[in-house]
C-alpha cells in the first residue's frame, strides 16, 4: 500500500500527469450531465455519432499538420452536432442517418490517415491513439486545460441556474415550448456544448468510448434513483468517481486510460444495478 | 384541412372530433403558438395571452418512463416564459392544484411507477398550473381503463363548472356528446363549428343516410 502511494507520489511529481486527472475529472463530470439529457430524450446515438465525426475531423488536423488538433474538431464537431440535433429528429431515418454519418466519418478519417500518413507518425499508432487516447491524455497542453475547466465550470453552472429549464424541456419539449420557452435556442446551446465535450474527450478516452462517458452514469444513477434531481446528482458523483479511479488506476497499474475509464463506468453501471435489484426509491 | 372560423368564449367547453389525420392535433398545436399558422390568424380576447394556456400533449414513451417525482412534473408547470425558479407561491398553488386532482399524496413517488391513469392527473394538474383560464387537451383519456376514462372525464367537467374553458381532442364522440357545449369537427370536407344539439341532428342525419344540409 505504502508502495503505491509513494508510485503516486512520484507521479505526481510531472504536470502532465496532474493535467490529466484535471481534464479527465472535469470532462466526464460535464459528460455525465449532458448525458443525463441525451438519454432521456434518447438521444444516446448522437453523442456516438458525433465522436466519430470527431475522429474524422482529427484525421484531417492531423493530416493537414496542424499544431493545435482542437481549433479544427471543435468547430466541425459543433457544425454537425448542431445539424444532427435539429434535423434527426424530423426525419423518418434519423437514426440510420447518424449511423452513415458515423462510418462514413470513421471511413475517410481512417483513408486520411493512411494515404497521407503524418510525418514521423505511424499508421496504426496514430489511429489507436484517436480512437482509443491511450497516449494523447499525456500531452494535454496547458490551453487544454484550462480549457476544460472553463468548459466544466459553465456545464455545471448552466444545470445549476437553468435546472428547472431543462427538466421541463427534458421532460416534455412541446409542453414547454406552450409555455414561451424557447426551445429551439435551449437545443442549439445543448448541441454546442455535447461538441465542445466530445472534442475535449478526444484526448481522453479517444472517440470509440466517448459514448460511454456521456450513457454510462446516467444510466447507472436511474437504475437506482427516480427522482430527476437525484438522477443528475447521482449521475455527476458517479462519473467523478469513475474517471478518478479510472485514471488512478492506469497510471499504478500502467493500463490504458481511457480503457480503464470505461471499465470502472461498467462496473459502476453493475454495482448500481445489483443496487437497483434490492432497492428502488418509489 | 380547409377553412375553419370558431370562436371559443370564457367557460365554453369546445370538442374538436375528426378523424386521424385530419389535422386536430396541427389545429392545438397552431393555438398553443407552436407552429405558425398556414393561413389566417389566432385571435387571443381579453384575459388570455399566448403563454396562459394549459396545455395537456399526448404522452410519448419517453414520458411514461421518465426518472421524475409527482412534484418534479408538476412543478415545471409553473415556469412561464422568463421564469427560471417557483415563488412560494406558486409551489403553494401547485400543491392545490394537486390536491384537486387527487395527486397530492404521492407527492414523492416517481411518476414511472404510476399507472396511465394517474400520470395522467399529474399530467393534468401540471397543465392547470400553467393555465390561466383554458385547458387545451389532447385525447386525456386516451389508452386508459373505462372506468378511469369516465374519472378522468368527471374531473374535467368539474374544472369546467369551476369556470375553465376546455378545448378538447378527443375520438369518443360520446363523450364530446355528453360533456361538450360546443364541437369542431375537421374533416377534409369544410369543417363545422357547432352547438351540441345542431351537431347531434347532424350526425343522426348522416347515419340514417339523410344528407347533411351545409
Amino acid at each position: 500500500m505504502n508502495d503505491m502511494f509513494q508510485t503516486l507520489q512520484y507521479y505526481f511529481t510531472f504536470p502532465f500527469v496532474r493535467y490529466a486527472l484535471i481534464v479527465g475529472v472535469l470532462v466526464s463530470l460535464s459528460a455525465s450531465l449532458l448525458g443525463v439529457v441525451l438519454v432521456l430524450k434518447r438521444l444516446s446515438f448522437l453523442g456516438d455519432g458525433l465522436s466519430h465525426v470527431a475522429f474524422g475531423a482529427m484525421a484531417i488536423a492531423t493530416v493537414m499538420g496542424l499544431s493545435n488538433n482542437l481549433a479544427l474538431v471543435l468547430p466541425i464537431t459543433t457544425v454537425f452536432s448542431i445539424m444532427l440535433m435539429h434535423r434527426h429528429r424530423k426525419q423518418l431515418q434519423g437514426d440510420a442517418l447518424i449511423a452513415m454519418l458515423s462510418v462514413s466519418a470513421l471511413a475517410i478519417g481512417y483513408i486520411l490517415f493512411n494515404r497521407f500518413p503524418p510525418k514521423g507518425g505511424n499508421v496504426s499508432g496514430d489511429v489507436c491513439t484517436t480512437l482509443f487516447g491511450s497516449t494523447s491524455i499525456l500531452t494535454l497542453s496547458r490551453q487544454e486545460v484550462s480549457i476544460s475547466i472553463i468548459l466544466s465550470a459553465v456545464v455545471v453552472l448552466v444545470f445549476i441556474l437553468f435546472y428547472n429549464i431543462i427538466f421541463n424541456i427534458t421532460f416534455d419539449e412541446e409542453f414547454a415550448a406552450s409555455q414561451g420557452i424557447n426551445t429551439k435556442m435551449y437545443n442549439t446551446f445543448m448541441a454546442v456544448v455535447i461538441a465542445a465535450v466530445i472534442s475535449l474527450a478526444m484526448n481522453l478516452v479517444g472517440s470509440l468510448l466517448i459514448s460511454a462517458l456521456l450513457v454510462f452514469p446516467a444510466v447507472s444513477a436511474m437504475r437506482v434513483f427516480s427522482s430527476f434531481k437525484k438522477v443528475v446528482v447521482a449521475s455527476a458523483i458517479l462519473s467523478v468517481i469513475c474517471s478518478f479511479s479510472g485514471i488512478i488506476f492506469s497510471i499504478l497499474f500502467g493500463t490504458p486510460v481511457g480503457a480503464t475509464i470505461v471499465a470502472a463506468d461498467l462496473i459502476g453501471f453493475l454495482i448500481m444495478s445489483v443496487i437497483g435489484a434490492f432497492y428502488k426509491t418509489k | 384541412m380547409s377553412s375553419i372560423n370558431a370562436k371559443v368564449q370564457k367557460g365554453d367547453y369546445l370538442c374538436v372530433l375528426g378523424e386521424n389525420g385530419s389535422g386536430k392535433t396541427t389545429l392545438m398545436k397552431t393555438v398553443l403558438g407552436l407552429i405558425p399558422p398556414i393561413g389566417g390568424e389566432i385571435v387571443f380576447g381579453e384575459g388570455l395571452e399566448q403563454f396562459g394556456i394549459g396545455y395537456l400533449p399526448q404522452q410519448s414513451a419517453v414520458q411514461r418512463n421518465f426518472p421524475a417525482t409527482v412534484k418534479e412534473v408538476v412543478y415545471s408547470g409553473c415556469l412561464r416564459k422568463g421564469k427560471m425558479f417557483l415563488s412560494k407561491s406558486q409551489k403553494a398553488e401547485a400543491l392545490k392544484n394537486m390536491r384537486l386532482l387527487g395527486v397530492d399524496k404521492m407527492l414523492n413517488k416517481s411518476y414511472r411507477n404510476l399507472s396511465g391513469g394517474q400520470q395522467q392527473r399529474v399530467l393534468l394538474a401540471r397543465a392547470l398550473c400553467a393555465a390561466d383560464n383554458i385547458l387545451l387537451l389532447d385525447e386525456p383519456a386516451a389508452g386508459l381503463d373505462p372506468a378511469i376514462m369516465e374519472e378522468m372525464y368527471k374531473l374535467i367537467e368539474s374544472l369546467n363548472k369551476s369556470g375553465m374553458t376546455i378545448m378538447m381532442i378527443t375520438h369518443d364522440v360520446n363523450a364530446a356528446l355528453r360533456y361538450a357545449n360546443k364541437i369542431l369537427h375537421i374533416s377534409k370536407k369544410p369543417a363545422f363549428f357547432e352547438s351540441v344539439d345542431n351537431y347531434k341532428n347532424k350526425v343522426l342525419e348522416l347515419a340514417k343516410g339523410g344528407v347533411v344540409n351545409e
